[in-house]
Order: C-alpha cells, then structure tokens, then sequence
C-alpha cells in the first residue's frame, strides 16, 4: 500500500536528448493509474523510472512519503509485469513465481504457501511444474501476474502487459486484472497505447504526449472534458471529429460560412477549431453538405466517413445499424450537436464556451 | 483481368522449359559439393585412420608405399608394449586433473570477465574488449617465455597450477561468453531486479543458466586444447611422475631407437577418451556456437 509523487521528474539519456519534461503527478494509494500515448511518448520511461530501472535524471519520486530517487529496484517494494513476460526460460513456473521470495530468504513453506495461494486466485495451478516455453502466451501471462503477485508488492508496475495476446484474450485478461485489482486494492500503474483499455481499467488516466503530461483525470473527464486537441484526438474511437472554424461575431463560422450557435468569447476572425465525435454528428434534412466516403458496418452501429469543404480529414459519424445506409458517394446534409461540441483555440488548449444551446446548423 | 491474363501466359511457359537445366544445374553444384567435402573429409580423417592402422597391425612395413588402408595382422600387443613401458594410468590421472581444472577454471573466468562487457556500462568497455580481442593475433607461443618467469617466481614449476593458471583466461573464451550473454533480453535482467536480485545474483542465478550452451561449448573446447598441449606442460613440469599423457607418451621414444608402432598406440591412447567425449557432446558444441554466431 502506498502513494506515489512525481515531483519534476526528468530523464535526460547521456549525451542524448531529454524524454521526460519535469513530470508532476500524485498517484493515490490503491488507485489504479493508467498512463496513455502514443509510442515514444515517455509513458514506458516514466514507469521504468519508478521501477528503479531507470536513473532519474531530476526531480524527485517519493513512494509512500520515502523519497526512493536512489533506492535501488530490489528496495523500492515494486513489481513489474513486463510485455515480453520476461519469465526465467531455465525455470519452472513455480519457481519462477518463488524467485524474488527465495531471494529474499524466506522460508521454504512461505514461499511455497504464497506460490500456491497466486496460483489459485489466478488458476494456473495445474501449471505449477511446467517450463515457460511449455505455455500458451494467455498462460505465461497469468505466470507474469502470478510473479508479481506473491511478492505482495506496496505498487504493481505494469508494461503494455496485454499487448502480445490475442483480441478475445486480452477483453478476458483486461476483465481480470479489474478483478484483481478489486481484490488487492494495491496501487497500480499501467501503461498502454491501447485506448479501451485505458478508458475501462482506470481510475485515472495521465495522457502523455513528448515525454509531458497532456492531461491527468478519470476515463469520463478526459473523455467529455479534454484539455486539448491531443486528448481530445487520442482518446476515442473513431477519434473526435476536427473542423476548422472562424470566430464571428461570438459564435463560429465554418468553412463553408455555415454559422454554427456555439458561443465564446474570442476576438473576431480568430481560427479556431470545433472537435466532435462521431456520436454527436447525425444526418438531417438539412445542414453541413458532406459526400459520403465510404460506410463500415460494425454489426451494432454503421460508421459512415464523409468529405467536408474545407476539412481535410473525413469526418466520421456513428449510425444506427438499424437506420438508413447512405450510399457511397452520395451527398448528405449534416446535422452536429453544438451541446457536445468542444472548441480548441491556435494554441490547441481547449476554450471555455459561454453557453450550450442546442442548436442545428 | 484481361490484363493479368496476358500477363501470366508467357510466365507460366518459362518455367516448365527451365525445369530441365535447373535440376541438372543443382546436380551439378551437389555433385562438386560433395566432392570438396569429401575431399576435405579424406584429408582430416586420414593421419587418424593411418596411426590407428599402424597402431593395431603387428606386421607389414610401417612406412610402404601406397600405405596399407586396413591393418595387417591385426592385434593389440603395441599396447601392451605401451603399458609395459610407460605408466599410462598415472600420466591418465595427470592428464584428467589439469584438463578439468583449466576448464573449470576457464569457464569461470571467461565468464566472469565477459558478463561485465557484455551487460554492464563503465568507462573504456569498448578498449578492454579491444585489448583482449587483440591477444588473439598473437601465438601463444609468443607467451611462453613471459609465464615460464612468471610461474618460476611464483614457485609453480612442476605444479598443476604452473600449467593451468596461464590458459585460464583466453580472449576465444571471453569472446564466446560475451556473445552468449549479450542474446539474453534486457527484460530477464531488468524483471531479476525488480525480483531484488543483486548484480552477482544476476549473473549467477539468470545469466550462467541461460548461457548453458555457451559453456557447453567453451568446456569442450578447452578440454580439447588442454588435453592436447604439449609444449607448455613439458616445460614446467620437470618430474616424470607429473607428466599429463600428451608429454608422456613421448618417453615411448628411446634414447636410442624406437618403434614407430608402439608410439602410434601411444597416440591412440591419448586420443582416445578425448574423442569419446566429443562424440557424445558434440551437439552442445554446435549449439554453443549457434548463438556465437547469430
């Protein structure tokens, strides 16, 4: 059990560039903390830095109030679950689970207790006598967790750990390592790419992005709430919709001079850009002219991509499966949701909006 | 489509007419493979065939020409000769002692100082592996003067440590080993941290299992050559009694005269265990070397 602070955390490699701009973060004790982004974007060096298996370049991490910026891993009370397993290949998954408890001398009966009491929680019992290379990757998985579990670590560390499996195993998996971290409540930090599992797993997401934190808060905040066009592009799928616009008169004028009623308090003239999800798009008798691209059929839902003047990217819009099909090619009026829409300025920060009526273009 | 098809037309023709050259082609290139092999085979087999030959023939002239490929009157009394004239077991258990303590001791030098170069970050890594890379150009003949001093002083002529100490640590060994531990991922090492394993229990407990292969092949290659050394030992050991069986066999050969039958036997015996050995270890030997090279 134990809370973490990240005060300025920096990594700067030798005679290399910096990857990690002075982090600031609190993690809660019990929480589980899930950090996002894209590749290269830090998430894997800040967690490694908290590992120990990263010298911090400055700054400062306390874990439960100890100050551990020299405290080698062995000493810090963490756990790691890496991507690649990284079981021992020359030992028995019993033994593997045993390793750090038999480093630390306990005795043989603990050890063999606490092996078997993971083994249970996670069923993998049956594969206690086995090698790693004798293990479908679903079960080196559950070995991986199984390690870090015995140790009964105060933080669980864990390194895209879902990432080699395959879809239907890693929806299994994700379902439980939520149960586990009902059961324990021990703090955990996760890093993924992988947007669905950042939004269902969190308590709190950390959107990096460049080796900064975009934005830190729950999977809904940062879902409804994004601080900036990069929250707001990378969490979501398909990814929030983008739209050039001019202020005008308070409100916002399209590219196409259609004026939507979405007020805020900018100058005059000044480029902004409107961010709208799929969801909160829909056709209408009339509204923005759009040319449809192509339409994907997803069983549940249809999502249709469509071109809009001036909009480079096509926009994606969410169906109903049940509702009319538009034709490929085919142009539709738009109808967007001002209420839901979210209004980033030049500098890409997201702009207070004054007030939220519902109003069709 | 239609496009494709008058693409594929001539496509499809060409290789039912190519079949014909390419298999004699290959048979060509197989027949000149093996020709080289077999050469190569006739070449390295033949001095070992020829000494077991003259050693097992109790008659016939040793040295005729073309030289007898099967032995004539075949019997084992040149061993027997070689027993009667030299103490065999005590030159086996000689041999034995300082062949296993140069491996023992090889492995664990070799690896001690290749795990450092190979996974660990300190100032002129790079020039200490240069350094020792370098020592292979030279023969190591060209040591023999300097250790000769040296175990002198340290008053280790006719020991077992006199011959073994100087071939502990070689730079094929080192080599062997770093190439062994640089194929273990990054994220064994880092996940024996986190478990709280410290840089000594590191190497100890992930690293040395993992380069098994390696240490197979290093052994076996060590034995060989420690096996078959014949200057060095004869020069620090000076007591019979403390000859390994490479040196001793060539007490076989008379001040006077000696019979070129019993001293092939005398090969023979020295051979022997050696090959056994590698016959049965071989595989690990390939191995070993399939993560050297890779």
């Amino acid at each position: 059990m134990a809370e973490l602070k990240l005060k300025n955390l920096q990594k700067t490699y030798e005679d290399g560039p910096t990857v990690i701009h002075g982090i600031n973060l609190d993690i809660r004790d019990g929480e589980f903390m899930v950090f996002v982004g894209p590749s290269g974007c830090g998430k894997t060096t800040t967690l490694r830095m908290i590992a120990g298996l990263e010298d911090i370049s400055g700054g400062e991490l306390s874990i439960g109030r100890q100050v551990v910026n020299d405290v080698p891993a062995a000493k810090r009370g963490v756990a790691m679950v890496f991507q690649s397993y990284a079981l021992y290949p020359h030992m028995t998954v019993r033994e593997n689970m045993g390793f750090g408890l038999k480093l630390a001398k306990k005795p043989k009966a603990e050890i063999e207790a606490a092996v078997n009491r993971a083994a249970e929680v996670l069923q993998i019992t049956h594969l206690l006598d086995r090698k790693p290379k004798a293990l479908s990757g679903g079960q080196r998985q559950r070995v991986a967790i199984g390690r870090a579990i015995v140790r009964k670590p105060d933080v669980f560390l864990f390194d895209e750990p879902l990432s080699n499996l395959d879809a239907s195993l890693r929806v299994q998996m994700r379902i439980e390592l939520a149960k586990l971290h009902k059961e324990l409540a021990t703090t955990m930090i996760y890093v993924t790419h992988d947007q669905v599992e950042a939004m269902t797993l969190g308590d709190r997401i950390a959107v990096f992005n460049g080796g900064h934190i975009e934005q830190v808060g729950t999977p809904l905040e940062l879902y409804e709430s994004p601080a900036n066009l990069f929250v707001a592009g990378f969490l979501g799928s398909p990814k929030m919709n983008f739209l050039p616009a001019k202020v005008l008169g308070g409100k916002l004028q399209l590219a196409d001079k259609a004026v939507l009623d979405i007020r805020v308090d900018r100058p005059d003239g000044e480029n902004v850009t409107i961010g709208v999800r799929p969801e909160h798009l829909r056709i209408a008798a009339s509204g923005v002219s759009a040319v449809v691209d192509i339409v994907e059929h997803l069983g549940d839902t249809q999502i249709a991509y469509v071109h809009v003047q001036g909009v480079k990217e096509a926009l994606a819009l969410k169906l109903a499966s049940g509702g009319q099909t538009p034709a490929n090619g085919s142009t539709i009026q738009l109808a967007i949701d001002t209420q839901h829409c979210h209004v980033f300025g030049a500098d890409g920060r997201a702009l207070a909006l004054r007030s939220r009526e519902a109003v069709a273009a | 489509m239609s496009e494709t098809h008058t693409m594929t037309a001539p496509v499809a023709a060409t290789p039912a007419k190519r079949i014909g050259s390419i298999s004699r082609q290959r048979l060509l290139n197989r027949t000149v493979h093996y020709l080289v092999l077999s050469a190569l085979a006739v070449i390295t087999v033949y001095p070992f065939w020829w000494t077991l030959v003259t050693a097992v023939s109790t008659a016939g002239e040793v040295y005729s020409f073309p030289p007898a490929l099967l032995p004539t009157e075949p019997g084992l009394q040149n061993f027997l000769e070689v027993f009667q004239t030299i103490d065999v077991w005590a030159f086996y258990k000689n041999s034995i002692l300082i062949s296993g303590a140069t491996v023992i001791g090889t492995l664990l030098i070799c690896s001690l100082a290749a795990y450092p170069i190979a996974r660990m970050k300190f100032a002129g890594r790079n020039w200490v592996f240069g350094a020792i890379v370098a020592t292979m150009i030279l023969p190591s003949e060209v040591n023999f003067l300097v250790n000769f001093i040296t175990v002198s002083k340290l008053g280790l002529t006719d020991t077992v440590s006199g011959v073994v100490l100087p071939n502990l640590a070689g730079a094929v060994g080192i080599f062997l080993m770093k190439q062994a531990f640089e194929a273990v991922p990054q994220d064994l090492i880092d996940a024996a941290k986190v478990d709280g394993a410290n840089e000594w229990e590191v190497f100890w407990k992930i690293m040395l299992p993992l380069a098994k292969p390696a240490l197979g092949a290093l052994a076996i290659l060590t034995l060989v050559s420690a096996w078959n050394q014949y200057i060095w030992p004869s020069i620090v050991m000076t007591s019979v009694e403390n000859f390994p069986l490479s040196v001793g066999v060539s007490y076989l050969k008379g001040t006077f005269s000696f019979k070129t039958r019993v001293v092939a036997a005398g090969a023979v015996l020295t051979v022997l265990p050696i090959l056994i050995m590698f016959l049965f270890t071989q595989r690990y030997f390939l191995r070993g070397f399939d993560g050297a090279v890779k």
